[in-house]
């Protein structure tokens, strides 16, 4: 079940799956999907699983058939290194061209990958699309007005790069999960990618870029959870 | 002989077998009870071999071993503990200078500086006392045959622990090796008294196994009988809790009365909580002292060489005291909480009063109605003489794949020729060779089958088919990871402005807010904040409901020996008289009201209350196996709608409660919950995946989280349980699943038991429909309250928290707030 937030006038749906939809435009959005993250060990002798990339690619299609885009925008570091293109294996190579086939695609530069090549689809920087912006990692405001409104070149952003993360006490126990970061003014999404790790929203990082608090929509088992940033950190900070 | 005499001691006779048994070149395994002179009867026959011409020494024995031994090492010593070795190398050097043997003796553990461990290489000392993870270190170097070439003799100190352990396999392996190296060998096993003899017989052939094992039985004399009692407290007799807050003061004054005491606990929570309490008593100012595994090792150390000198009147301790040095002025032990085994309670108890010849005394204290029975169960146990027999378990595959990649540091091998020298080793004795392949083949390559890694193996094969390590680098990281115990990440506590306190769980500092006040190392603190890796606290923190780190892995269950005899005082009530008043006008009116469990079967009461509808199942299989329980029976009454909304489980119960009640039990209970209901829950269960994260860093898949590691702002390590879900979705037969799924059946899933449990009372189950709840049942409903609740997944969890917490802050912006427009 997904949970609408709308983000500068659009109206956009978070999936449990950790993508993004916006039914007006059929866009699918999904961020940080480092496909090949798990053979860039094995030159330092760590051999992990590596199967990541299918699953991520499997993980995909499933959103893909069920929402069926006409367009998907990747929000960067789609391949985990420079090196990742030669390393995906055949199948998977396969499945992506499938999910490529009669749709735009969309590679946004990321900083792992500044230019997936090869790959198909086309390969921007940023995109605009009416009221929102898609980069990669979220431009921090030089400036923030005398009234700590984030400044109006950010609104509408939609991007990723920070995988959130974010924990819940709740009976003595922390309960944590990928989650949406979001004020109305921007939206950070959760990594896509099956191998990645994330970073607790109480980071700087992340709070720095919502300076009038946010809520985040944190993804549980089958479904989303809204909380609100206050209740996270305490009615004493911001 | 002149320097027992001197002293005023007599050589025990089973410390003269052991001269004999190695005389004929055979293996022993000396049992007996502690304080009986083991080690010294483990280290003789190194002494005489190695006694140079001393005059006063037994030379002058007849048809004595003149056989000199032609220089390095000679004896290799084994203990669990860095500590014991150390203490014990203390020991012995002072008969060594006395008699002036001029035996070169040596420790070798984690701690020793690197220099001093280069020089044990180049040139070893004739008897070296080391831990099994230096061993595994000392072997995957290419010196270990010059090293380990002439070895006549290895003791294995404290062997009952070390066996049927993930350690003991790690040693179990190494020993196989040390026998390749020098054929000539003979084992010494020194052990508490055990239920199975045979395993560890099987454990010292060089065979890997009991029949004709070239190994003698050594026993020490038994010793008196220990005087055990159970508290008959004068307060009043909790329902339920573990603390047994109620009976301190009465503990307190146990101790008064005795010279020294060691206080048992069971966590090092209980630890934290009955020191302060003790304290709060301590009207005459007793020095009381804490120990136990978080605190810091320097204060660790500190109370061991105070209770040496016997300058403590007790001690409140965990199982981090459970092995150890003999104190020989302990004169009680005290055991708070239930044991939960009766074996570990005989070793405790043995800690009290080393002077052989008279008998230890101790002290249970039972912290609620449910575990008076368990203590008297103990009690009777100990009285008979019966012991908790675990089946042995066969190796852990995770500890083969990192044995076997310590091999190929040493030296290249044949898989033939490797796996002979594995299954001599008797954890792996069954050991097929298709699981050795698959071992090795993860070891090499990883083992993927869909993927293979064409460039970048671990082991690569040279010209005569032989295995060895790809690359030097890849040696190096393997010693870094060496070893069984894999830790929670810890994090360590440091006073402000002061010293480090010890460690502490990483999960409960996450759940700390600045200002939070806590029990720890015996003091009360106030948390500051993290400063970069450790936490930053202050003392005298809030004395209103402190909290106090609860840490995983403390909760031993009750064990299967112990829960057959508690059904069985149950079942007697001619039996009952024996008990605390108390505990039996409880159990009379259970009789009235319902019905006692019988032995065999398995008594289920349902009743409602409040709005709901409860169960509870009076299994007694230990808390592991009821968590598991729960989980399957949560599943099945969902499945049946139910609406399953929560469960308990401690070591005696399951409590689960629902808005519908349950009519077919036998059909809830039917062993078939173990089939697909149980796949399905294991590929969900956070304690397989807590499984996996030991297997994959036992295994040397992923690596340990070392101290002082850091974290970037963009997390460069990701967790475990993102491999472990890619990696049963997408290579389910994988040999490290497989290992996983191995240990699932016993720790903190033991299914096994579950299922023992199951088909046990198939056919056998009562089932009571009662109107309101009973007096057997109280127990459970009281720790509903306290424990935090299993079984909710993070999406119920989330709508508890969610609701509560959304309606403690509206939202402070909504979407109709204005927001700027993008300027394009």
């Amino acid at each position: 079940m997904s949970v609408a937030i709308r983000i500068n006038g659009a109206e956009l749906e978070a999936d449990p799956s950790g993508a993004l939809w916006w039914p007006e435009r059929s866009t699918l959005i999904v961020a940080d999907l480092h496909f090949e993250k798990g053979s860039s060990y094995a030159p330092s002798g760590r051999l992990l699983p590596p199967y990541d990339t299918t699953e991520t690619l499997v993980r995909l299609a499933a959103i893909v058939a069920r929402l069926t885009p006409t367009r998907i925008v990747c929000l960067g570091d789609s391949l985990h290194d420079g090196d990742a293109v030669g390393r995906i294996a055949a199948d998977d190579r396969a499945r992506l061209a499938a999910l490529m086939t009669g749709r735009d695609w969309i590679w946004i530069e990321g900083n792992h990958d500044p230019a997936p090549h090869g790959l198909g689809g086309r390969v921007l920087a940023e995109w605009v699309e009416g009221p929102l912006l898609f980069r990669h990692a979220a431009r921090i405001a030089a400036q923030v007005s005398r009234s700590k409104k984030a400044l109006p070149f950010a609104a509408g952003e939609i991007s990723g790069h920070y995988h959130p993360r974010a924990g819940v006490n709740w009976r003595g126990r922390t309960v944590t999960g990928r989650c949406f970061v979001h004020d109305g003014a921007r939206l950070v999404l959760p990594a896509f990618g099956a191998y990645t790790g994330g970073l607790d929203v109480g980071d700087p990082a992340i709070r720095s870029l919502f300076p009038r608090g946010f809520h985040i929509d944190l993804i549980g088992r089958e479904r989303l959870h809204r909380f609100n940033s206050r209740v996270l950190f305490g009615a004493r900070d911001g | 002989m002149c320097w027992f005499a001197a002293r005023g001691w007599r050589p025990f006779p089973h410390q003269l077998a052991m001269v004999d048994v190695d005389r004929a070149g055979r293996s022993a395994l000396l049992i007996a009870p502690t304080g009986a002179g083991k080690t010294l009867a483990g280290f003789l026959p190194s002494l005489i071999a190695l006694a140079g011409n001393a005059p006063d020494k037994a030379a002058d024995e007849p048809g004595g071993n003149s056989a000199k031994h032609s220089g390095g090492l000679h004896t290799l010593y084994i203990s669990p503990l860095k500590a014991l070795a150390v203490d014990i190398h203390r020991n012995l050097e002072i008969p060594i200078e006395e008699m002036a043997l001029g035996i070169e003796c040596e420790t070798r553990t984690g701690d020793t500086p690197a220099h001093k461990r280069q020089r044990q290489r180049r040139k070893p000392p004739q008897i070296l006392m080391t831990t099994p993870e230096s061993l595994a270190l000392l072997l995957s170097y290419a010196d270990a045959p010059m090293i380990f070439g002439k070895l006549e003799r290895v003791v294995v100190d404290e062997l009952h622990a070390l066996a049927n352990t993930k350690r003991g396999d790690l040693l179990a392996l190494g020993l196989a090796r040390l026998q390749s190296l020098s054929l000539d060998l003979r084992r010494v096993g020194l052990s508490a008294t055990v239920a199975d003899e045979r395993h560890l017989l099987a454990f010292l052939s060089p065979t890997g196994r009991a029949d004709n094992a070239p190994v003698d039985i050594v026993r020490g004399a038994a010793g008196p009988a220990a005087d055990v009692t159970i508290l008959a407290t004068s307060q009043y007799l909790p329902w339920s809790g573990h603390m047994a807050t109620h009976a301190l003061p009465e503990v307190y004054q146990a101790v008064k009365r005795a010279g020294t005491t060691i206080v048992f606990v069971n966590t090092r929570a209980q630890a934290e909580i009955v020191f302060q309490a003790l304290w709060r008593l301590n009207d005459d100012n007793l020095p009381i002292a804490l120990h136990h595994g978080s605190l810091a090792p320097e204060q660790r150390r500190k109370v061991e060489a105070a209770m040496a000198r016997g300058i403590l009147r007790a001690v409140v301790a965990t199982s981090s005291l459970d092995l150890g040095i003999d104190w020989g002025a302990v004169d009680l032990v005290i055991q708070i909480g239930a044991p939960k085994g009766a074996s570990r309670l005989v070793q405790r108890i043995g800690r009290a009063n080393h002077r052989h010849d008279e008998p230890s005394r101790a002290l249970l204290v039972p912290a609620n109605r449910f575990e008076v029975l368990e203590c008297r169960a103990a009690l009777e146990a100990v009285k008979a003489g019966e012991l908790d027999g675990d089946p042995p378990k066969p190796g852990g595959l995770d500890v083969l794949a990192q044995h076997i990649t310590g091999m190929a540091c040493e030296a290249p091998f044949t898989a033939d020729g490797l796996y002979a020298e594995v299954t001599r080793a008797a954890p792996y004795a069954e050991l097929s060779r298709a699981t050795f392949d698959a071992v090795l083949d993860f070891v090499a390559t990883g083992g993927y089958a869909l993927r293979r890694y064409e460039q970048w193996h671990r082991l690569a094969q040279d010209e005569d088919g032989r295995w060895k390590i790809a690359r030097p680098g890849f040696a190096r990281r393997y010693r870094m990871n060496v070893g069984t115990i894999v830790q929670q990440p810890m994090i360590r506590v440091k006073l402000k402005r002061g010293r480090v306190l010890g460690e502490i769980e990483e999960y409960f500092v996450q759940g700390l807010v600045p200002g939070d006040s806590f029990v720890f190392a015996g003091e009360l603190l106030r948390y500051v904040g993290m400063r970069e890796l450790h936490a930053e606290v202050t003392r005298g923190g809030s004395n209103e409901d402190p909290k106090v780190p609860a840490y995983e892995g403390g909760k031993l269950p009750l064990t299967a020996m112990l829960a057959q005899r508690v059904r069985g005082l149950l079942a007697e009530p001619g039996r009952w008289r024996t008990l605390p008043p108390a505990v039996q006008e409880w159990l009379e009116i259970q009789r009235l009201r319902s019905e006692l469990p019988e032995p065999d079967g398995l008594l289920v009461e349902t009743f409602p209350r409040g709005r709901k509808e409860f169960l509870v199942a009076y299994c007694f299989e230990g808390r592991n196996a009821h968590q598991t329980l729960g989980m399957l029976l949560t599943r099945r009454m969902e499945r049946a709608g139910l609406h399953p909304l929560g469960f308990v489980a401690t070591d005696y119960i399951i409590a689960v409660w629902s808005l519908k009640p349950v009519r077919d039990v036998a059909a809830l209970f039917a062993p078939d919950m173990l089939g697909d209901d149980l796949e399905a829950w294991m590929d969900e269960s956070s304690m397989l995946r807590r499984s996996f994260r030991n297997v994959a860093v036992i295994a040397g898949l992923i690596e340990r989280r070392h101290p002082g590691e850091q974290k970037t702002g963009k997390q460069v390590t990701f967790s475990s349980d993102l491999i472990y879900d890619v990696l049963r979705r997408h290579d389910p037969q994988h040999i490290l699943l497989q290992a996983t799924r191995a240990d699932a059946a016993g720790g903190l899933t033991d299914i096994k038991r579950l299922g023992d449990m199951l088909t046990r009372v198939e056919g056998k189950i009562r089932h009571r429909r009662l109107r309101r709840l009973s007096p057997l049942a109280v127990p459970a409903l009281l720790e509903i309250g306290k424990e935090s609740v299993y079984g909710a997944g993070l999406d119920e969890l989330m709508d508890e928290a969610a609701t509560e917490l959304i309606a403690e802050a509206m939202a402070e912006f909504t979407d109709d707030d204005p927001v700027p427009e993008l300027p394009l």
